[in-house]
């Protein structure tokens, strides 16, 4: 906890505690913590002198902000119109069963992080999907396995 | 202000400047459909409803945040309006539930209302209708549930929380389709900041929020709350023989319609199956059930024993006027002795002390009302929100309309989130703290040297005595940095007009009484006295604690303060009740239970006090009461203290009874039968009257409350011009001098109430606390109360929800301390003091400060005044309820 809160003050030394600031308060430390946490929105309520709710308010209404740590490898996976008609579902499925866990789900060794976006602008390439800031198009089920390469103990029990 | 004319839907009507149209339009009885809108909070124009058109304003406008113009010209429908209306009122219907004829708001929905004036096209609310996903209702508190599937999202509750009550429990969350009403991160409303309060509740305009318990009564009956000391007016819903809801009264000047959580919910006491039915007679080791005669016949016999020095009565604050000046008239007319107190010595005895000793009466200078006018408000030894949770919204709202806030308090109170300076004295320092402030005053020659000179005495030997106040001292032995010190002097002197208001944090000390001359000594000094918004307020603690000691269940004086030992007052009293009175100063509630244990007193009248939960030192009051040669108690419940007693007598609640109650600002207000006394239960007066008159005692042959409080106002100076005609709506503030007197809501306007009409300022000498932590008891134990209970929780811990909220004794711990004793939230723990020792459970939290752990008193199962100090105020008597030396060990 005393770790947070001096992690938490480094942060937000380069504000002044004023309520305008709220937003930015928040993206800096998303972009330091990975995430939003209930202590950290709470520091930040404190440190703006503005209510809890009202952070959570803002916070959850903007799809960039983040509840839940996120693992390492972020997958986002392009659910616009070209993607959609070249199967964006399907390649949804292939790697959620590949990474074991659902849409908008974190997997427990922090590893994967899997999310279904809007269009990512590489109609091109479609179906595609991001990992981090690495582009992977035109999909197929094997393509997809190679990316996501199962280890065999997982393997055995998926089977 | 002035008036403006303007034209609505071509009908010239008028309205005061600054008034928006919506405002203009409802006052003329003009409709303009409307569901965000609320009179008490500011508009935001969110729901679109009420859209008009002004002349030369080529679009449309939203009526509740447009400002009348003289010769303004407005249209409430046109089919722009209408077609834009309907839309939107359509797109709120396809998202609500239908369930109107389910729903607790059938017939008092705002959308209903809306819908009919509006009107929808059902076969379009079909085509649109989607199914919205459906969002769990919130039923998590125990008093209302929130039904997310009814929410038209006007967020009237958003802002009843912001605006109203300063807590934010609740904000929009989320967006577009998905946006619904919500507490941090979405948590329940129970685990949220949220206070239960229920305002929101009340304003919601559609079924989303609604109570859970309280159904629609068949009669309303006006009364007063029960609990603490703001004397909030209520209506009592009645069905049948039942309360079923408390409404807050909008036309009471004390609460103007709100309430807190006990008031609004908190009445289930009143017809819990645990009420006391029958007399009780303890015969052998058990209680047995008799008839009135048989109590009676037996109390008459055993009393008339001891009449003289040998008998005392505990009177009670929690019932009425009536009920107190009877108990005092048998005590002294009857059982010819002085020996009467009640729990006004545990809580501002030495307000009563100190005020008469520096302005010539104990009471709240002020009104309620004023706070929120105050230029300047100075909170110290108080936590009003959780003690006096509507007076803490006066502060609240005083704080919005710009006045500074000072805090003075060892814990870091909710009061600390408005404040603009908190002074964090150590407990047990506030003389020096407050003769700091005086000095700092003095310093920067900001003393107002005209009403010292005009208006007081004891001026030049006070500022000799502030010597020994050197800032850096005072640093020293507080805690408080002297730059703050001086910081807040500045505030409050130069910001007025500037009220204080004080309460246990600065009486229940071994120098109450020096607290309170200290708090005199500041307001004489910049003159903030006798003048509105300013002045020196006790809030008192319980419900009738103002009228108990006017009545005189005090031990030196009779009704209004007219002092016993006086000859010619004695006089008064003896022909008026046709007797011969002691002529000997009565023992106060400490001694009492002292004199008891030394065998002194012998039989002792209880009414309605839990003296075994509320007194210092629990064991020993225990210990005395079971020496008591006869011992009558008289209470709604069989409390923890009435469970010693010989015999046991049910008195009626106050929702049974007719009378008065006089609350913390001097107001005398109507207290009135909302039903039958429960079984063979009788009002305490009645009681007492029965006593009497067995006895053979004359002056008791009352035959309601009215007659009594005739005879009250014949004989008390300052409830002279007051009866239950001229109380009928609004209650009067004391004194009250004739049939004409408006009342007093301002004292010591012109002069003080002393003998030769000066204010006194007191030199004082700062003491620290009787018991100071040491090795072996090395925390200082502080006690205070919780929003959701009441006292020794009679009342409260007989209401489900109230123990939902709060279910056990916490002790409150500083996170630092927590670590050193390697202790952690929800840990069991035993707190032991020189005196005794009980189990509680650990609460870690910053508000502590480190070195003091904070207890109730409501628990009877951790009963905390087993390890508090009995040591006593050597001028009021009043106990050191709030510093103890304690230790504490994990069980």
């Amino acid at each position: 906890m005393l770790v947070m809160k001096e992690k938490l003050d480094i942060i937000l030394s380069s504000f002044s505690g004023e309520g305008r600031e709220l937003i930015p308060v928040l993206q800096k430390i998303q972009e330091e913590m990975g995430y939003l946490s209930p202590e950290a929105m709470l520091y930040a309520a404190e440190f703006l002198k503005i209510p809890p709710s009202n952070v959570f308010g803002v916070a959850s209404f903007y799809e960039q902000f983040r509840f839940s740590p996120v693992g390492k490898k972020i997958v986002m996976v392009c659910q616009g119109t070209a993607c959609h008609v070249k199967g964006a579902e399907k390649v949804m499925n292939e790697i959620s069963r590949h990474i074991g866990i659902k849409e908008g789900q974190t997997r427990e060794d922090m590893e994967y992080t899997l999310k279904g976006v809007a269009c990512i602008g590489c109609c091109a390439l479609a179906p595609c999907i991001t990992i981090n800031d690495d582009v992977h198009g035109r999909l197929t089920p094997k393509l997809i396995e190679k990316i996501f390469i199962k280890k065999p103990v997982n393997k055995k029990t998926n089977e | 202000m002035s008036d403006v004319n303007i034209i609505i839907d071509g009908i010239e009507v008028k309205a005061k400047a600054g008034k928006t149209i919506l405002d203009a339009a409802l006052e003329n009885n003009i409709y303009i459909p409307n569901l965000c809108h609320h009179p008490e909070l500011v508009p935001t124009g969110t729901c679109r409803m009420c859209l008009v058109e002004v002349e030369g304003i080529s679009s449309v406008v939203v009526a509740c945040k447009t400002i009348v113009r003289q010769g303004m010209s407005v249209s409430t429908e046109s089919p722009l309006i209408n077609s834009t209306r309907r839309a939107t009122l359509e797109l709120l219907h396809i998202n609500h539930k239908q369930d109107c004829t389910n729903c607790k708001k059938n017939g008092i929905c705002k959308l209903q209302e809306v819908t009919a004036f509006v009107g929808v096209n059902e076969g379009r609310l079909k085509l649109l209708r989607k199914n919205k996903p459906h969002v769990p209702p919130d039923k998590s508190n125990p008093f209302f549930k929130l039904d997310h599937d009814k929410c038209i999202l006007c967020g009237i509750c958003i802002r009843t929380c912001n605006e109203i009550q300063g807590v934010d429990a609740l904000q929009f969350a989320y967006r577009g389709y998905h946006t619904i009403v919500s507490a941090f991160l979405n948590q329940t409303i129970k685990d949220s900041v949220c206070e239960s309060c229920g305002e929101c509740v009340v304003r919601c305009p559609v079924g989303a929020l609604v109570p859970k318990h309280t159904s629609m009564p068949s009669r309303e009956v006006s009364s007063v709350c029960p609990y603490c000391g703001v004397g909030c007016g209520i209506l009592l819903g009645v069905r049948g023989d039942k309360i079923t809801s408390v409404t807050g009264i909008k036309e009471s000047p004390v609460n103007k319609g709100r309430l807190c959580v006990k008031g609004r919910y908190g009445y289930e006491w009143v017809n819990h199956s645990e009420r006391l039915k029958k007399p009780l007679i303890k015969k052998g080791e058990n209680f047995v059930e008799s008839s009135w005669d048989e109590a009676l016949t037996l109390i008459a016999e055993k009393l008339s024993k001891y009449k003289g020095e040998s008998f005392a009565t505990f009177s009670s604050a929690k019932c009425t006027n009536e009920d107190n000046y009877i108990i005092q008239k048998f005590t002294r007319a009857g059982m010819l002795t002085n020996n009467i107190d009640h729990c006004a010595r545990l809580c501002h005895a030495p307000s009563v002390a100190g005020l008469a000793q520096s302005f010539g009466s104990g009471a709240m200078t002020n009104t309620i009302g004023e706070l929120g006018k105050a230029g300047c408000i100075f909170a110290i030894g108080t936590n009003t929100t959780e003690s006096h949770p509507v007076i803490a919204l006066e502060v609240k709202s005083a704080k919005k309309n710009g006045s500074k806030i000072i805090v003075a308090n060892p814990r870091e109170i909710d009061l600390c989130k408005f404040a603009d300076i908190w002074l964090q004295h150590k407990p047990g320092t506030d003389v020096p703290l407050l003769m700091g402030i005086c000095k700092a005053i003095i310093n920067n020659g900001l003393e107002d040297e005209e009403f010292i000179n005009s208006r007081c005495e004891g001026y030049s030997e006070f500022k000799e005595s502030l010597k020994e106040y050197d800032l850096k001292n005072v640093e020293k032995i507080t805690g408080v940095p002297a730059g703050k010190i001086k910081e807040a002097a500045k505030v409050y002197a130069s910001m007025g007009p500037s009220s204080i208001i004080y309460a246990m944090g600065i009486t229940q000390h071994t120098h109450g009484t020096d607290n309170v001359l200290a708090i005199s000594n500041l307001a004489m000094l910049t003159g903030n006295i006798g003048k509105k918004s300013s002045g020196v307020n006790p809030l008192r603690g319980q419900n009738n604690v103002q009228g108990a000691c006017d009545m005189g269940a005090l031990p030196n004086f009779f009704p209004g303060y007219q002092k016993v030992l006086e000859e010619t007052v004695i006089k008064k009293f003896e022909s008026a009740w046709e007797c011969k009175l002691s002529n000997k100063t009565g023992i106060t509630l400490t001694e009492i239970i002292d004199a008891i244990d030394r065998k002194k007193v012998k039989a002792l009248y209880l009414v309605g006090e839990n003296s075994l939960l509320s007194e210092p030192d629990a064991n020993h009051v225990k210990e005395a009461l079971k020496k008591l040669e006869f011992f009558v108690a008289q209470d709604v419940f069989l409390s923890e203290t009435a469970c010693l007693a010989d015999v046991v007598l049910p008195a009626a609640s106050f929702a049974e009874k007719d009378g008065t109650f006089t609350n913390t600002e001097r107001r005398i207000q109507r207290v009135r039968k909302a039903l039958n006394p429960i079984g063979e239960s009788k009002p305490d007066w009645l009681i007492t009257c029965m006593i009497a008159q067995k006895m053979g005692i004359k002056g008791f042959e009352f035959s309601g409350a009215k007659e009594i409080f005739d005879e009250i106002s014949k004989l008390t100076p300052s409830y002279k011009g007051v009866s239950y005609e001229r109380i009928d709506k609004t209650g009067l503030q004391w004194p009250v001098y004739d049939k004409t007197h408006k009342g007093t809501p301002v004292l010591h306007k012109e002069k003080f109430l002393t003998s030769n009409g000066l204010g006194r300022f007191a030199k004082l000498k700062y003491r620290p606390p009787a018991e100071i932590p040491d090795k072996e008891y090395p925390l200082l134990l502080t006690t205070e109360r919780s929003l959701y209970h009441y006292h020794t929780g009679t009342m409260s811990r007989r209401v489900d929800g109230l123990n939902v909220l709060n279910s056990e004794e916490l002790v409150e711990i500083n996170p630092t301390d927590a670590e050193k004793y390697r202790l952690k939230d929800g840990d069991k723990v035993s707190v032991e003091s020189r005196r005794g020792r009980v189990n509680a459970v650990i609460k870690t939290t910053k508000k502590c400060p480190k070195g003091v752990i904070s207890m109730s008193f409501h628990f009877f199962e951790s009963p905390t005044n087993v390890i508090t100090n009995p040591a006593i105020d050597p001028v009021a008597k009043i106990p050191e309820l709030k510093v103890a030396a304690v230790r504490i060990q994990k069980t």
